[in-house]
């Protein structure tokens, strides 16, 4: 019971920046605003909740859909012994969110990954640039209108 | 395009390039070195040489056929990788495991994670010069994948975990082989233990070499042995059990310092700790009898080509049941007895319409599995530390997108940090003790 309780609390304690908590298979999830993202991150970070640890962060492109990306955080507590997930929605138009480097320090790597394969932005970045494809690579690989099979021409070796 | 540290770099300093293709870059990642002399003033590490798109093919297949890829992830313990993708399936789908299946999968992982560590070290010691413990070790692991490969037909594609259970049960004779790996193996980490823990030049290269503080392994989103090492009580079969493992008596080895040498020494130590989970999930496996029958009697498949050349073979060949699939038989106790999400045995499918209509279901695409909408993170203890999948599904038999926690990714990006100020051979041991696998960290 007390693991249901952080999600209402959180809720209860930002009642305008959490837009809904939910509870699926066990998992439990709460979708934020954007603009309240390093905010309400770093309050989960500290005491009381100590979320000391994000142990993923990635993106899912609903294309079609109206925001079209939703990043996904997860973060854990080892302490509480406690996952929690975090959502927030990015509309194509502005892809701009802000970056958890100065919170955590895989965050980096992490980021050029989601920046790597969807091209989203984060705002205070020290080494925003491709993590797994090379430079001059264009398009964003894991966004649902790249094609699967899509062929990219040689680059130039590199001087 | 000049990357970062080609603007920073100082003019005294040299700049060099470590690898992709370097003897000690196992796996394929780059290392840009910006040197003082032999010192590292700074680095930059470049991965993704070995990225194949693992995460948009899965987009694009069925959850069923998505399997064998998850081998090709962390290939030195492909069960484990396997296990991650399945039970995170599982728990969308709300399937009951079988116990005796449980307790193979718990076997099979424990013996992926020794595999794993063996391959760490062996490859550590012997990037430091100790040959003989990368042998003794490459030995070691033989043994172990012999039990692997007699139950599951592959020693390191399996695909032997799948969606409700396992492929096949456990090899009639796989109490001896089990035994003797078990037997080997110990022999071989007393060895090791004898020729390194002690040892005045792996002590010199690894004591006190890229100490990582606590704080900073968790900011790095450091698990498994790497975090441990460096006291840190953390791991996933004991934070969140799964299978078996809360009715299992086992430790979780710490180290003290978060040197080079204490994840070494914990990989020792949970070795031993895995060898000791496995020898009680066999003691309390449930007994299962069902396929010796079929081996008993019959002809070996070799004596029966040799014979053929002769004359007509007559009577039964001598196959592997777990080899020879889905019967019926072989099947009881080990797969799940839902029909939406196992393939249907082979007898059946040939005998009865009701057979064929499963398997046609399974199959056809737009039918097969299709969990239910949502999204699901679930993770696993791996080799090198905890390895989740996140899956959202829209309700297709196909996931809508897959994502893998490879703790890997999370390991090495702090080898920038670690080898700064330390020389040059000490890269060497610095990222042999990572355990970097290249399919787990590119995907």
């Amino acid at each position: 019971m007390e693991k249901k309780k952080i999600t209402d609390q959180i809720k209860k304690y930002f009642p305008d920046k959490v837009r809904e908590i939910s509870t699926l298979f066990g998992d439990e999830t709460i979708v934020i605003n954007r603009d309240s993202l390093l905010e309400m991150v770093s309050f989960l970070k500290n005491k009381p909740y100590e979320y000391n640890m994000l142990l993923d962060l990635t993106c899912v492109d609903y294309m079609g859909k109206e925001p079209r990306f939703e990043i996904v955080y997860h973060l854990f507590s080892l302490p509480r012994n406690h996952r929690l997930r975090i959502k927030t929605r990015l509309s194509e138009k502005d892809l701009n969110i802000d970056s958890l480097t100065s919170l955590w320090r895989n965050a980096n790597w992490l980021e050029r990954e989601v920046y790597d394969m969807f091209g989203v932005f984060f705002k205070g970045h020290p080494d925003l640039r491709r993590i797994f494809m090379y430079d001059g690579f264009e398009g964003y690989p894991l966004r649902k209108d790249y094609p699967l099979r899509k062929r990219q021409p040689r680059i130039p070796l590199r001087k | 395009m000049t990357t970062r540290i080609q603007r920073e770099a100082k003019k005294e300093h040299l700049l060099i390039n470590m690898g992709p293709s370097h003897p000690a870059m196992h796996g394929t990642i780059r290392i840009m070195l910006e040197l003082d002399g032999e010192r590292v003033c700074n680095s930059e590490v470049e991965v993704g040489y070995l990225h194949r798109g693992f995460e948009k093919t899965c987009e694009n297949r069925t959850y069923f056929n998505l399997l064998p890829y998850t081998d090709r992830m962390n290939y030195v313990s492909p069960l484990i990788n396997n296990l991650g993708y399945v039970m995170t399936v599982e728990k969308m789908l709300g399937i009951d495991i079988p116990e005796r299946a449980q307790y193979i999968r718990v076997i099979m992982s424990e013996l992926s994670r020794i595999s794993d560590h063996l391959t760490c070290i062996a490859a550590m010691a012997m990037e430091c010069g100790a040959f003989t413990v990368f042998l003794y070790k490459m030995k070691a692991r033989e043994f172990i994948w012999d039990v692997i490969e007699e139950t599951t037909g592959a020693r390191m594609t399996t695909s032997y975990i799948r969606i409700g259970g396992v492929r096949a049960d456990l090899h009639p004779n796989y109490e001896d082989t089990l035994k003797n790996a078990i037997k080997e193996t110990k022999k071989v980490l007393k060895d090791v233990d004898g020729l390194l823990s002690k040892n005045k030049i792996y002590l010199n290269r690894t004591r006190d070499i890229a100490v990582v503080t606590p704080e900073e392994a968790i900011s790095f989103g450091w698990t498994g042995p790497c975090l441990r090492s460096t006291g840190v009580y953390y791991d996933v079969r004991k934070a969140h059990p799964y299978l078996v493992y809360d009715l299992l008596d086992f430790e979780i080895p710490l180290g003290e310092r978060g040197d080079n040498y204490d994840r070494y020494y914990v990989r020792m130590k949970e070795m031993e700790q895995s060898l000791r989970i496995i020898e009680q999930a066999v003691k309390k496996m449930p007994k299962f009898s069902g396929h010796t029958s079929l081996m008993a009697g019959g002809i070996e498949p070799a004596q029966a080509i040799k014979e053929s050349r002769k004359k007509k073979v007559e009577g039964k060949i001598k196959l592997s049941p777990n080899l020879e699939g889905s019967g019926k038989r072989e099947s009881r106790g080990i797969l799940s007895e839902d029909k939406r999400y196992i393939i249907p045995s082979k007898e059946d499918t040939y005998t009865s319409i009701e057979g064929l209509i499963n398997h046609f279901k399974f199959f056809m695409k737009g039918h097969g599995i299709r969990p239910p909408k949502g999204d699901v993170y679930f993770s696993v203890e791996g080799g090198n530390g905890e390895l989740g999948y996140y899956i959202v599904s829209d309700g297709t038999d196909f996931p809508y997108r897959l994502h893998v926690r490879g703790p890997c990714f999370h390991v090495v990006s702090a080898l920038e940090k670690m080898i700064q100020g330390h020389y040059v051979a000490d890269i060497i041991p610095t990222f042999g003790s990572l355990n970097m696998i290249g399919g787990e960290l590119d995907r």
